[in-house]
């Protein structure tokens, strides 16, 4: 039923895309399907880059189709979340790498499951982080950064956090193209998420959540 | 067009290999090379080896003179780094490059205020990379008038706007070319220059279109580039660009360039 949507994400219709996911709406498929769908395509279209058939133009339209998709079904899904207790996770760019193209997508997806997502956007510093910990009041906090350099950041990053006596308050989890275990144990954060959907099972096993 | 030859920089592989094993002779091809094909400055960079920056960089200034008759382009934000190899450099290089961004200019300024140095103006502030050319023309004002303040010669000043990527951001052609033309007409004497490589970044077909893109900012001005001189299509269409934009008198360099088979397309 997806399978219409899932083609016209991978093969960059945009129109098309749209049109699909609010028929699919439209008729009563559970937006729940049609996210899960998105991230297919997204898989998708991630393999096409990697396989050197899809450019970096095509991450970016993707990108640019998701958060048309998301603005149509958030409003859906926020209805159904407001009878729960608030789920909030903090999201950004560490300090010095300004790649967001994979922070997107976990926000995407964080915010389609239900979680209430601040995103603050690319290259924050540790002191930025803070400070929206402290009025934004999150479970979870997301760091995302794909330079070698932005270990040290989510490093510093962590560190403030601690120094600012949130470190017992939050659950930090940190992903991004090259980080791994190791640099999970360096930055001191509590997970790593090799994937936007693995980032969504950290939270939800984190504070919960269906 | 003032070519500055962009190879010998320690990001690359077999460049970072030949100043590990101390190659003289390989670094100093490369430099005639890039000297023959028209470059007028020489970039040096040894920023990958953090620790011996000041002793690789002085190195290759001292390399790159001995085989050829040019300035080097000293490429390093460190001015431990730049003030050694300035001890060696002979004749008034160019320092690439100052910024807005405040640690770097501090430490910057004394070394290119002190003499009679070109410069390389990055559109870079704290508030990290422009987008627009408002962003960039904010940034270009702010440099320049602080450093002609710092009494450093208007012709002694290369702007560069930035190039970023069109793969991530379809407008960052269009702004460059924007800031390029505004940067020029409101500082009468500056020149401006980038590197360009950037623009294709994600894109098939790079070479052709940085070539294209080239074409473009000329027609708006830029009038110095960081680039491989030995790329010979790059160089055919840079002085086709001049021609057509009428920046070459009479059209001369281009028919002596014909002449000599170097217009390759
Ligand atoms: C797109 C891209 C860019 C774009 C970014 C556009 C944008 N808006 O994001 C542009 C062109 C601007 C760019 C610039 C640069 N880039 Co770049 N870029 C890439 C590229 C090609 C793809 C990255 C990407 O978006 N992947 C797709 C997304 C979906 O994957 P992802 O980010 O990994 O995200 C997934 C997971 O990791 C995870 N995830 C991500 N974040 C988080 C966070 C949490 C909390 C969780 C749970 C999960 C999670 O979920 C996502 C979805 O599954 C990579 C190469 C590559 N093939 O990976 C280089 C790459 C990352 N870039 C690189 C470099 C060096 C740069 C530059 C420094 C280049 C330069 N010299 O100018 C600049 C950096 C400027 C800066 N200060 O950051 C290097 C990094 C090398 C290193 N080890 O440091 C790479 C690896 C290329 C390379 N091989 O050299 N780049």
């Amino acid at each position: 039923m997806t399978d219409k949507l899932i083609h016209a994400l991978v093969e960059m219709q945009e129109t098309e895309a749209l049109q699909q996911a609010k028929q699919l709406l439209d008729s009563g498929t559970d937006p729940m399907d049609i996210l899960d769908a998105c991230s297919k395509a997204m898989e998708k279209v991630g393999q096409r880059f990697e396989k050197g058939e899809y450019f970096l133009p095509h991450l970016m339209m993707a990108g640019e189709m998701l958060k048309q998709i998301s603005d149509i079904i958030k409003p859906l899904i926020k209805e159904e979340k407001s009878t729960t207790e608030k789920r909030r996770v903090l999201i950004g760019t560490v300090k010095g790498d300004i790649h967001d193209i994979g922070k997107n997508i976990v926000t995407f997806l964080l915010e389609v499951n239900g979680f209430e997502v601040r995103d603050i956007g690319i290259d924050q510093p540790p002191e930025k982080f803070v400070e929206s910990i402290q009025e934004f009041q999150p479970q979870v906090v997301g760091m995302s950064g794909l330079l070698s350099l932005a270990f040290d950041s989510m490093k510093e990053t962590v560190e403030a956090i601690e120094k600012a006596g949130l470190r017992e308050k939050v659950k930090i989890m940190i992903g991004g193209g090259q980080v791994t275990e190791q640099v999970k144990d360096y930055t001191g954060a509590d997970a790593l998420g090799p994937n936007a959907i693995a980032g969504v099972n950290l939270a939800k096993q984190w504070i919960g959540g269906k | 067009m003032l070519i500055v030859g962009e190879l010998i920089n320690s990001t690359r592989k077999a460049i970072a290999a030949a100043i590990e094993a101390g190659d003289r002779a390989s670094i100093q091809q490369i430099a005639k090379d890039q000297a023959n094909a028209g470059a007028r400055y020489i970039d040096v960079n040894a920023g990958s080896f953090q620790d011996r920056e000041i002793e690789y960089l002085t190195w290759l200034v001292q390399t790159v003179q001995e085989a050829v008759e040019l300035p080097c382009c000293l490429d390093s934000p460190n001015p431990a780094a730049l003030e050694a190899a300035l001890k060696v450099h002979k004749g008034i290089p160019m320092i690439n490059s100052i910024s807005l961004e405040k640690e770097r200019c501090e430490k910057l300024l004394p070394v290119v205020t002190a003499n009679d140095f070109k410069v390389v103006a990055l559109c870079m502030s704290d508030e990290g990379m422009p987008r627009t050319a408002d962003d960039r023309i904010r940034i270009a004002e702010e440099l320049v008038n602080f450093l002609l303040d710092h009494k450093i010669k208007l012709e002694n000043i290369y702007v560069d706007p930035l190039v970023q990527p069109v793969a991530t951001d379809q407008t960052f052609g269009r702004e460059f070319l924007k800031s390029v033309e505004q940067i020029m007409s409101r500082f009468s004497g500056i020149h401006t220059i980038c590197g360009l490589s950037n623009v294709s970044y994600g894109l098939p077909q790079r070479k052709f279109l940085n070539r294209t893109f080239m074409a473009m900012a000329i027609a708006k001005g830029l009038d110095a580039a960081i680039l491989d001189p030995l790329d010979k299509q790059m160089m055919a269409n840079v002085l086709a660009a001049e021609a057509l934009v009428g920046r070459d008198n009479f059209c001369m360099n281009f028919i002596n360039a014909h002449k000599a088979g170097k217009i390759v397309c």
